[in-house]
């Protein structure tokens, strides 16, 4: 039933999850009829790092998630996973996890993938370009000896 | 993952779950009373009874492990899903579903260690049958004696030897569940 | 002993309203709103986070409201509500070397790929209160440039030189302090969680003791960064892993002197700190503990410093256990110390009549 190849659905699961749950409401506010598999619940996953940056796992601490697992009438099963405790935003991800594998996919990543992808780079650019601001340009000085 | 695996999972999470823990708790703290559960419909093989108990006992930190023809992929999918549980071998499990045959020999599972007797593994046995008769109970929270159509004596003797190390064990047959802690004295 | 005694609700009623009467303080001035701590008391909001334990900004900041901005009770808050949380599975190992870093420092190279890149640090601030800040208005926005590339990880370079020690990567399921009781020896990666969570104030005298001499490593910081990353989950019904957000950590790696023992050749060893949230001083200090407490498996002597005993260390490092035992002795006591004063009553009896 997916039309959508694994890479192409975990970027759109990526974006969903990291967009702005308001954001994301004003972008899709009606949510098309649609069963509840599992949830819309909040929980907690552990965040690991690992040791050195490269070696050994270990548990970091955990974060809050919100998950939702939906049917829709046409039977197309969607799933979400998102970041904070926010119910709707998991219920809305998943919603649209599940419209991205029907023929309404073309029209929702124009109208609501793409612009999340927009204002998030611009979000991180942004960030980015003000950092960058504040890297050191060393100037080496005469030394006394060379003279 | 199949689709049949995502549905039958609790509709009311909290209110089934407290529900469901306090059947449980009732049936291994009252040996031999037969407790009647719902709000799961989970994939064949597991009954109604096993599958409450499944979606109550176990998420991401408890072992399942999964025994003769109740180690099916359908199932598999319907645990992971529902509960997050993994699914691993006999010996690290701390909850084993499956007919009595299918989980012998026990002496596979976990009983304790004299620190942490609670290290210990909880057997759901599917049942074909399920009855207060039979096996004579004698113990804690049994007012004198009780009966309850257990697969076997010798076993269990063995494991109330144990004690305070052992495992635990439910029994299940459709929506009904019963109880018997490694408290319990077992005689024919 | 203990004894059940009844009585005192009214006053703990009031206690409680007297309590939220305080915390609201004049209501002639405006409220504060959780937008407010979590934009304006960001570090705050991240110590809460680092050593709650749970990465959520907007609760942190809700915390910190309810506990009138004392962290610790914050922190208290935090822990309690995360026992509330079914655990839904745990993350694929954060990859701290994709992080869009806001902030790379490294005291060890000058020129590095990358660059140095200062971030918003309060390093080269005059520390004079800036008496415009009690006023209010716009601050004008920062400064802009064009971004920079990848930044390569300063230990990296050490490693292909084979001059520090390795730290091959691998897929152990680590132990985790808020599910088994934590037991001695810990491995490294049950003291990275130990630490990471631990008391700043507490971490950071502890690495201040290494540093004045009680278990001295010698360190450098070969490189602190401060960024976000994404955390990705493998889903278990989408059969593949999924990006379920973003968040900002503090990683510093140590480089240490070692002048090599039986099994090792001279090398540098490293200690990590990698700690929620922008926590520099937290991040530095665990990275000194950490390489302090790795003696025994380096073949290095136990001086016998604080620093270097993972009992110590481990079992103090905990604010929210540490608050509670403490906190208890001014909890009703009044039959332990009854049997007390009769105690004494009777040994001063015995000693004048043996006098």
């Amino acid at each position: 039933m997916s039309s959508l190849s694994d890479p192409v659905r975990q970027k759109a699961l990526g974006l969903l999850a990291r967009a702005m749950p308001e954001r994301l409401a004003a972008l899709f506010p009606d949510l098309p009829d649609h069963a509840l598999l599992r949830g819309p619940e909040v929980g907690a996953v552990m965040v690991r790092g690992r040791q050195g940056g490269t070696g050994a796992p270990f548990n970091l601490g955990e974060m809050t998630v919100a998950r939702c697992s939906v049917r829709l009438a046409c039977g197309t099963v969607g799933h979400a996973w998102v970041q904070g405790r926010d119910r709707g935003h998991a219920r809305r991800a998943a919603v649209l996890d599940a419209l991205l594998q029907t023929d309404r996919r073309a029209v929702l990543e124009g109208a609501v993938l793409a612009t999340l992808e927009t204002e998030e780079t611009a979000r991180r650019d942004g960030r980015a370009r003000k950092a960058a601001a504040t890297k050191v340009e060393f100037f080496t000085l005469v030394r006394g000896e060379d003279a | 993952m199949n689709a049949q695996a995502l549905t039958g999972g609790f509709t009311e999470a909290p209110l089934q779950a407290a529900i469901g823990f306090r059947a449980l708790l009732t049936a291994l703290s009252r040996p031999g009373t037969v407790m009647t559960l719902t709000g799961a419909q989970p994939v064949a093989p597991l009954s109604v009874a096993a599958g409450v108990a499944a979606l109550v006992l176990l998420d991401q930190t408890t072992p399942l492990h999964l025994a003769g023809a109740h180690d099916c992929p359908a199932l598999r999918d319907w645990i992971t899903f529902h509960t997050g549980a993994p699914l691993v071998a006999a010996e690290a499990a701390m909850v084993a579903i499956g007919t009595w045959d299918a989980l012998m020999p026990v002496s596979r599972f976990a009983i304790g260690t004299a620190e942490y007797p609670d290290r210990a593994a909880t057997l759901i046995v599917e049942m074909p049958g399920l009855a207060t008769e039979g096996a004579m109970l004698r113990g804690p929270g049994i007012d004198g004696t009780a009966r309850l159509s257990l697969p076997e004596i010798a076993t269990f003797r063995a494991n109330r030897a144990l004690f305070p190390l052992g495992f635990d064990a439910f029994f299940t047959h459709g929506d009904r569940l019963a109880g018997l802690p490694r408290s319990t004295s077992v005689e024919g | 002993m203990y004894v059940a005694v009844k009585g005192g609700e009214r006053a703990i009623d009031n206690a409680h309203a007297f309590l939220a009467e305080e915390r609201r303080g004049d209501p002639a001035v405006p409220e504060l709103s959780v937008a407010q701590i979590r934009q304006q008391m960001a570090l705050a909001v991240n110590r809460v986070m680092a050593e709650g334990s749970l990465y959520d900004p907007d609760l942190a900041a809700l915390a910190i409201k309810q506990a009138r901005g004392d962290l610790i009770e914050a922190i208290f808050l935090i822990r309690a509500y995360r026992t509330t949380l079914p655990r839904f599975g745990a993350s694929n190992p954060i990859d701290t070397g994709r992080m869009a870093a806001v902030r790379r420092v490294s005291a060890t190279y000058k020129d590095l790929p990358g660059g140095q890149v200062l971030g918003p640090t309060f390093d080269y601030t005059h520390r004079l209160i800036d008496f415009a800040l009690a006023a209010e208005g716009l601050t004008p926005p920062a400064p802009e440039a064009a971004p920079l590339g990848p930044v390569p990880r300063v230990t990296g370079f050490l490693d292909r030189e084979g001059l520090i020690e390795a730290e091959p990567a691998s897929d152990t399921t680590p132990p985790d302090l808020t599910r088994e009781p934590m037991e001695l020896p810990a491995n490294r990666a049950l003291r990275l969680q130990a630490l990471t969570r631990g008391d700043e104030g507490f971490i950071l005298s502890l690495a201040y003791s290494s540093q004045r001499g009680y278990g001295r490593t010698h360190p450098f910081v070969g490189e602190l960064r401060i960024g976000e990353v994404a955390v990705e989950v493998d889903i278990p019904e989408l059969g593949f892993a999924v990006e379920i957000g973003e968040i900002t950590v503090t990683e510093c790696e140590t480089v240490n002197q070692f002048h090599g023992s039986k099994t090792q050749p001279p090398q540098f060893t490293r200690g990590y700190g990698l700690v929620f949230g922008q926590t520099e001083r937290k991040a530095i200090s665990m990275s000194l503990v950490d390489r302090a407490l790795r003696w025994e498996e380096l073949g290095e002597d136990n001086t016998g410093a604080p620093v270097q005993d993972p009992e110590f260390v481990l079992m103090h490092a905990d604010n929210i256990q540490a608050t509670g035992f403490l906190e208890h002795i001014k909890l009703p006591h009044y039959v332990d110390f009854q049997s007390e004063l009769e105690l004494v009553r009777a040994l001063r009896v015995n000693s004048e009549a043996s006098e």
